[in-house]
């Protein structure tokens, strides 16, 4: 059976008369966003609150950029301003070459959005979540027909069409959640974690999906926790940690700037740690101790290890490893948790 | 302010689509509840009050008194339920109206289309209600479209301030208490099921500036077809403009609630 395709939609409105590439016209990009703040009045007894924090960054059409950062860092208020959800409190965004303030409307009609929690309407079944969406947009009932049987096909869910939505596992749910978000043939597709709580094989078919969406030219920007996502989807990254971007580029330059190329773990007993981590500060450009392990971050990890060997560190196994996004984006937001 | 009646109208799409698979429930309760209450307070309780020949009923039957009344807070009661919960469950952090906004669709098009799936849902039952009451003989042929109308305003006079709060409440228990301690005090003491004039003085001042109050006779004088036109007027446009005040703050808490 051939894989199925998401074929380009038929446009709900005039506005998709302007194609992708004319978006470069206005040189914004999908997005652009200068001093980008987001800050939340003070609620009963409270302090204000600045959840985005005067950030800057473009995404390019057709491109994949990912937002990485702990809880609390500013992604889901900069994907609410990206969607104009909510509006800035002070700097300026240009989404597909529009300004976010005056036309929330016009962008959001361009734009799919998948959000964290799904919001699927589980009394009603499959067909008619897609059929009330499409109203939103404007759509025909029998334009909604007509790109339902796509975007069915395309998240594997054709022989669930009439089923409710509670009778679906979380992996369909969430493949629902951004047919749904397709449902207006958008330009630029947000998703909020969009495979957080799902089992491997799901969340090898949603980057299935993903990678054809972005192959067919649609713009994504994402949030994840899984930086094997974010290394396996994203074009570019942005960190953000405390409302602010801490460092942006593609996963390999962000590796390269901000780890070495490899990593060399030596498993200790806990007592060990310290002593262990002191000698290894000789081979090593930079040493973390963990409960029961000393991460050495070094460009050559083999020979890192035979000079472990040679000094006797005391290790009872040891791996080399190539450094990873986790590894950057620990070293740059730390390791204490944030709830 | 950001609306257009396509907006409206594919935000009530949702509301109804889902009422579809309940409509046939709210129907039987709409022609059961009154069929229910007219006959045991109106026959039942009516008998003994029209034996008395109260003055306070000014000539009428009990129960030709207390369908209009009874009609009115039913549709508070119905404006109540449709309006409180639904709202506050739709605007929390996963409700549909996250859904809705993340779309074209304003959040005052959301705000304009639960008012008009109230005003709907009034109608219909208010529709239900009189032509009961009608075939109980408690209110003329004449008397039910006015009564309809007027029973359709009241319920929007309730339904436009309620939308507006609940969107706002950050607490569901906030909603049995607001049934408890306004909804159901409004029920009992201003004028459903006796003449507020036989209340003490002090207790008709308060009654008389509640909007039941003003729900209650508005629909008791369209029934009988017996009211000042100055009375009317009155009654009319104090709910027209909780209608309107409702709307402008619901369309102003919508859309700070939900671009938040």
């Amino acid at each position: 059976m051939p894989e199925p395709t998401l074929l380009p939609g038929p446009p709900p409105h005039d506005r998709h008369a302007a194609p992708l590439g004319a978006l470069t016209s206005t040189g914004d990009g999908a997005v652009r966003a200068r001093g980008l703040t987001k800050a939340y009045p003070a609620g009963k007894g409270g302090t204000p609150f600045v959840a985005v924090d005067g950030i800057d960054f473009d995404v390019r059409p057709a491109e994949a950029f990912g937002f990485l950062g702990p809880n609390g860092a500013g992604k889901s208020s900069t994907m609410r301003m990206i969607g104009c959800v909510t509006p800035p409190t002070d700097g300026t965004m240009h989404v597909l070459g529009m300004d976010a303030v005056r036309d929330g409307r016009r962008i959001r009609a361009r734009i799919g959005s998948v959000p964290q929690d799904d919001l699927l309407d589980q009394e009603l079944t499959v067909r008619e979540n897609l059929l009330i969406y499409g109203r939103y947009f404007g759509m025909t009932k029998a334009a909604i027909s007509r790109r339902t049987g796509e975007l069915l096909d395309f998240a594997r869910l054709a022989d669930r069409a009439d089923a409710p939505v509670r009778a679906l596992s979380g992996g369909m749910r969430r493949r629902l959640t951004i047919a749904r978000a397709l449902i207006n043939s958008p330009d630029l597709v947000l998703l909020d974690e969009p495979t957080t709580g799902l089992d491997p094989q799901a969340r090898h078919l949603l980057w299935e999906r993903l990678y054809e969406l972005k192959r067919n030219g649609v713009t994504l920007i994402l949030t994840t926790h899984y930086m094997d996502e974010a290394e396996r989807l994203c074009d570019r990254l942005a960190v953000m940690d405390h409302g602010r971007v801490v460092t942006a580029g593609s996963p390999r330059a962000l590796i390269d700037t901000h780890v070495t190329r490899e990593v060399l773990e030596l498993f200790v007993d806990p007592a060990a740690g310290e002593r262990v981590a002191d000698a290894a500060e000789a081979i090593a450009q930079r040493v973390e101790v963990l409960p029961d392990r000393v991460l050495c971050y070094v460009d050559d990890g083999e020979r890192a290890l035979a000079r472990a060997h040679e000094r006797g560190l005391g290790a009872h196994g040891a791996l080399v490893r190539c450094a990873t996004l986790e590894d950057v984006f620990l070293a740059l937001t730390g390791r204490s948790l944030v709830e | 302010m950001d609306v257009s009646i396509s907006g409206v109208r594919a935000a009530s799409y949702y509301a109804l689509l889902r009422y579809r698979r309940v409509w046939r429930g709210t129907v039987v309760i709409s022609v059961a509840n009154p069929a229910l209450f007219l006959t045991g307070l109106g026959f039942g309780l009516g008998k003994l009050v029209d034996h008395r020949h109260s003055h306070y009923l000014a000539g009428a039957s009990y129960i030709a008194f207390l369908a209009p009344g009874l009609l009115a807070a039913a549709m508070m009661q119905t404006a109540y339920i449709e309006s409180a919960g639904p709202v506050h469950n739709a605007a929390r952090s996963g409700g549909a109206y996250r859904v809705a906004t993340a779309t074209p669709v304003t959040p005052a098009e959301v705000f304009l289309a639960q008012l008009s799936f109230v005003a709907f849902r009034v109608a219909t039952s208010a529709t239900a209600f009189a032509l009961v009451a009608w075939a109980f003989r408690a209110v003329p042929i004449a008397g039910v479209l006015p009564l309809i109308l007027a029973a359709t305003l009241t319920g929007l006079a309730f339904g436009a301030p309620i939308a507006a709060w609940a969107v706002t409440m950050e607490h569901p228990a906030t909603i049995n208490a607001g049934f408890r301690f306004v909804i159901m005090p409004m029920y009992m003491f201003c004028g459903t099921f006796f003449a507020v004039s036989q209340l003490p003085g002090w207790l008709q001042a308060i009654v008389r500036v509640t909007p039941l109050y003003h729900g209650v006779t508005l629909c008791r004088a369209a029934s009988t077809g017996h009211a000042g036109p100055l009375a009317t007027i009155a009654h009319l446009g104090y709910l027209a403009a909780l209608v309107g005040i409702g709307a402008l703050a619901g369309t102003r808490s919508f859309r700070r609630v939900l671009t938040a």
